[in-house]
């Protein structure tokens, strides 16, 4: 019988955030209906800000090692996820609480329960009515993702991937407008999601029949040493993988991605965006080079055939779009596409050139998040009088009539392309160079090749804002600062990283390794 | 540590469209034209103290994690592409002082464009640090991009669009060379991208000359050659004047300035065996360029076309490899500045006057404004490389060069400059002698004001300077090119001595 022993301070960081997600549900039951919002907001900020400052309070006393009985590992690159994910998770919730753009409602539905078009949709749109339990669906969604990168063994990743899923396929279905949209998001994410469940627990079973555990470090051993054929490992792989990468959006796992970022709320495509894929990204990392590292030379090659595949999609479907949100969908693909290119190269540093696939892969997370909060938030803000404007052709003209805004969506969409003095030019560098290291020169090549097909659809977006006539009936909505200051903060970090990259790439630097 | 000159020479136009984000208004011009005015200071300041010997090199670290630097240094090639830039700016922002956009791109959009496009493009002739220059070398297509967009002419947005796709197809080749020579440096131990690093650095054949392809991709695309030239024509055409001097004059320069700096610099045995390949696709340029010149129906399109063939020469120049060649390139570099600023500058004052750029619609303008008409002979002078004119003596260094080593390439070579002559001389006769036809008549009823005329005025003084006084900037120049013979340790050519057999 081992005694239980359970590190609350190492695991504050995530408990803080469960517990006001938790608490979010009793607000819902206890607080009149005229204080929820507020207490809703408080409790998020609140919790975030608290978690935020255990983090780093952990970081400089320098806890860390397995926690939780070992199924949690807290090592640099946790630290640095979960730093990134509370960041870009308050940003983007503080979008969710937006009511002044849309007439002092928020874009999530009256109701979501009614029938589109009914007649209770209608009453419950009169009475103004709000689910504020967004909120604590959305922290429930961050904890979930904190703990997904950081679990040390499949049953843990297991069941954060579920607990972060959930909200998420609720959320999709809530938005205001384009209801039926929304709601067919909500049902194609949910299915698919399921089923890439089913796939990944198929794959949980078939690696724990080889080696006996659930936990990173015996599988790593049991690839050392093996006891049986590798049959069974690789087919437990390839089954784990599935999950993994349909949460990554990597091809052939990617249709969910452009019906459900253009069917959902913007405010959730935005938290979507970036912290799903965040979770994805590390959980992945972990598993491929902490698990089955020892095997690398079976997943580099298949798993390169499929970023090659991820990328083209990605860039040339997205040369098709004529809405917003779906072409950055594509790009979102394309960008898992350039991000796996460090993760296939699993490059290792060495002493004077600490730059390896982890960190240029963490780095570019945080930088594709920036400009992905800040892009999704601006398109909250383009309106025409049914509510978001989305089509590309609306956002005609742009540039003359709203200049700021314009710029600095211009910024996010030369981010995204890759040109040098944003962020997105570091990112790019950083793990292309992290996949020639590890021998991937060929795949940089396509992937630049590929970078600049995409280019086209980002710079078009740019054209049609710049040198187009102003559509008609199009208007930027006032926001309130819920929207301005994300916008802001992303705005300055694409800049101010394009130029001085330093601190934060020292950061991801740091994050080095994963602890075995 | 000594006072970073060269930073404040690269920041300050930066600085200066900063300014220009500002609603400043009415003084949006003054301010534009006093930033370029202060650079151009800054930059006789460094010139005056690189001449007295003094060490200006800044260096200081950027991204260590790729071993990047902000490195800033000159040589004498650099200080010429410099003090080009610095002249050239001020010039085309008096010649563009009335200029009117589309939409909301008005004077001072366009005033702080050039001023970020001055800024980049002095940035990337002074890095020393291959990542620093890849940086700025991109940078520079965004204010290109919108000067062609918010202020051309009707079909703009697909001219600005080619432009950009054109030159992200080289930059995004070259990137990828920019990152295997990381994989490479960081082979070697400490990641660096320090010219001097690198150029220390042991390649394989193979590796260097793969990545060496990536580096030329992007120049041949941006010099420009043949057959990746069209995006040339199709902006010049669309754009206003000033802003085909700047893309003509000083950024495509980056990329000859680049081939000797970088190419050479990096990879001298891979530039040696690219050579053959190189000066086939320049006498192509030369041949080609001048060619679809006299074809020409578009004034502009002309005026594009004739530097396609320059260009030409400036690439032979250099892959050639003799001292003399590469000295007349790099002079050539800047006589061409100059010579296709005074090309642009003087038949843009003519379109404007007509409302047209087809030929077909001038005839025996001299006759009516005569000083306009006189303007236009001297920059078509130059543009031919007519004796006198500082061209002249670049192209006569560059065919000598190519003559000591290959003959018969110097013989091809030479039918440039008679095809240059052709439309050249066909480009004055066809829009300024003969008589005047009525409808040519009411548009050219003033002659060049003093604005023009000052705008003009000393361009030209610099292209009959440099040509009856190369010397000062030939010596600037030298130095460069036997930095370069040295590194492609090569000699060059003996002539044999009289009357030996």
């Amino acid at each position: 019988m081992t005694t239980v022993v359970f590190e609350w301070r190492a695991l504050a960081p995530v408990l803080l955030v469960l517990i006001a997600a938790v608490l979010g549900i009793l607000v819902e039951a206890v607080v009149p209906v005229v204080h929820r919002f507020f207490a809703q907001v408080f409790l998020v900020v609140a919790s975030i800000v608290a978690s935020a400052a255990m983090l780093v309070a952990n970081w400089r006393a320098g806890i860390g090692g397995p926690v939780a009985m070992g199924s949690m590992m807290l090592d640099r690159p946790t630290y640095f996820m979960w730093g990134a994910l509370l960041v870009f998770g308050l940003l983007a919730i503080l979008v969710f609480a937006e009511r002044e753009v849309n007439g002092g409602v928020s874009t999530f539905a009256a109701s979501a329960a009614t029938v589109p078009g009914s007649r209770a949709e209608a009453e419950a749109s009169a009475a103004r009515l709000e689910h504020t339990e967004v909120f604590p669906l959305a922290l429930f969604a961050l904890g979930g993702m904190m703990v997904f990168p950081a679990a040390s063994d499949l049953i843990t990743m297991f069941v954060a991937l579920e607990v972060f899923s959930l909200p998420l396929y609720l959320m999709c279905g809530m938005a205001r407008r384009r209801r039926l949209l929304s709601q067919e998001a909500a049902l194609k994410y949910f299915l698919l999601g399921a089923f890439s469940s089913a796939f990944f627990l198929f794959g949980v079973a078939l690696l724990y029949g080889y080696a006996g555990s659930f936990d990173f470090s015996a599988i790593a051993a049991a690839v050392q040493n093996p006891t049986m054929g590798s049959g069974i490992l690789i087919a437990g792989m390839a089954l784990l993988g599935v999950g993994l990468l349909f949460k990554v959006g990597v091809v052939p796992f990617q249709s969910w991605v452009p019906d459900v970022y253009m069917g959902a709320p913007t405010p959730v495509t935005g938290f979507m965006a970036i912290c799903t894929k965040l979770a994805a990204v590390g959980a992945t990392l972990r598993v491929f080079y902490v698990a089955l590292g020892g095997e690398r030379w079976t997943w580099q090659p298949l798993l390169a055939v499929l970023v090659v595949a991820t990328m083209v999609v990605g860039a040339v479907w997205g040369l098709t779009q004529t809405d917003i949100k779906r072409t950055l969908a594509y790009s979102s693909i394309a960008h898992a596409g350039f991000i796996m290119t460090a993760v296939v190269g699993a490059t290792a540093g060495t002493a004077t050139s600490p730059l390896d696939s982890l960190s240029s892969a963490l780095f570019y997370l945080v930088v594709y998040g920036l400009a992905s909060i800040g892009a999704f938030a601006v398109i909250t803000l383009v309106r025409n009088n049914s509510g978001e404007a989305n089509a590309i052709a609306s956002w005609s003209g742009l540039g003359r009539t709203s200049p700021l805004l314009a710029g600095i969506f211009a910024l996010f969409m030369l981010s995204f392309t890759g040109i040098p003095l944003t962020a997105g030019f570091i990112g790019k560098w950083a793990v292309f160079a992290a996949a020639w290291r590890g021998g991937y020169d060929w795949l940089v090549i396509v992937a630049v090749l590929l970078s600049l097909v995409a280019a086209v659809f980002y710079l078009r977006i740019v054209v049609v804002m710049f040198f187009g006539e102003p559509a008609d009936g199009v208007v930027v909505g006032k926001a309130s600062a819920f929207t301005w200051l994300p916008i802001a903060v992303s705005a300055l970090g694409v800049a101010v990283l394009g130029v001085f990259p330093g601190p934060v790439l020292a950061l991801a630097t740091a994050a080095g390794t994963f602890i075995r | 540590m000594t006072f970073g000159w060269l930073t404040l020479l690269g920041l300050l136009p930066l600085v200066g469209a900063l300014v220009l984000a500002l609603p400043v208004r009415g003084a949006a011009r003054a301010i534009g034209l006093a930033f370029s005015l202060a650079t151009l200071a800054v930059a006789v300041l460094v010139t005056v103290q690189y001449v007295g010997g003094a060490d200006l090199a800044v260096r200081l670290p950027w991204i260590p994690a790729f071993g990047a630097w902000w490195a800033l240094g000159l040589d004498g090639m650099g200080l010429i592409m410099v003090l080009m830039t610095v002249v050239l700016t001020p010039i085309v922002l008096w010649a563009e002082w009335g200029v009117r956009g589309h939409g909301r791109w008005n004077a001072q959009g366009y005033f702080a464009m050039v001023l970020a496009l001055e800024g980049t493009a002095l940035l990337t002739f002074l890095a020393d640090d291959v990542l620093l220059f890849y940086v700025f070398f991109e940078a520079t297509l965004i204010p290109m991009y919108f000067l062609i967009g918010g202020f051309g002419g009707a079909l703009r947005r697909a001219a600005a669009l080619k432009f950009l796709m054109f030159n992200l197809v080289g930059g995004f080749i070259l990137l990828a060379s920019v990152i295997g020579l990381f994989a490479v440096s960081a082979a070697g131990g400490t990641p660096s991208y320090l010219l001097s690093d690198l150029a220390g650095q042991p390649m394989a054949t193979n590796t260097a000359r793969w990545l060496m392809v990536g580096f030329l991709i992007a120049f041949v695309i941006k010099a420009p050659m043949v057959p990746l030239h069209t995006w040339l024509p199709a902006a010049a055409e669309q754009a206003t004047p000033g802003s085909s001097t700047l893309m003509v004059g000083v950024l495509d320069k980056i990329a000859t300035f680049a081939m000797i700096k970088f190419c050479i610099g990096l990879f001298p045995e891979a530039s040696a065996w690219v050579a053959p390949f190189m000066i086939a696709l320049a006498l192509i340029s030369i041949i080609y360029g001048a060619a679809a010149a006299i074809a020409s129906t578009n004034l502009l399109r002309l005026v594009s076309y004739t530097s396609v063939s320059h260009f030409g020469f400036m690439v032979l120049g250099i892959y050639i490899f003799t001292s003399q060649s590469i000295n007349g390139t790099v002079f050539f570099m800047i006589n061409h500045g100059f010579s296709t600023a005074a090309l642009f500058l003087a038949v843009g004052f003519l379109i404007k006057r007509r409302g047209s750029a087809d030929i077909s619609d001038f005839g025996g303008v001299e006759k009516a404004t005569p000083v306009l008409a006189g303007a236009v002979l001297l920059s078509v002078l130059s543009a031919i490389s007519l004796p006198g004119m500082s061209t002249f003596v670049s192209e006569f260094l560059v065919i000598a060069g190519t003559w000591t080593r290959e003959p018969w390439v110097a013989a091809v070579a030479a039918l440039g400059i008679i095809l240059a002559a052709t439309y050249g001389l066909r480009l004055y006769q066809r829009t300024m002698t003969g008589p005047l036809p009525d409808e040519v008549a009411p548009h050219f009823t003033h002659d060049l004001d003093a604005r023009e005329k000052s705008v003009l005025i000393p361009v030209i003084a610099v292209i009959l300077l440099f040509g009856f006084m190369p010397g000062p900037i030939m010596q600037l120049a030298e130095p460069t090119a036997k930095a370069a013979m040295q590194r492609m340790q090569l000699d060059d050519p003996v002539a044999p001595a009289k009357g030996e057999k």
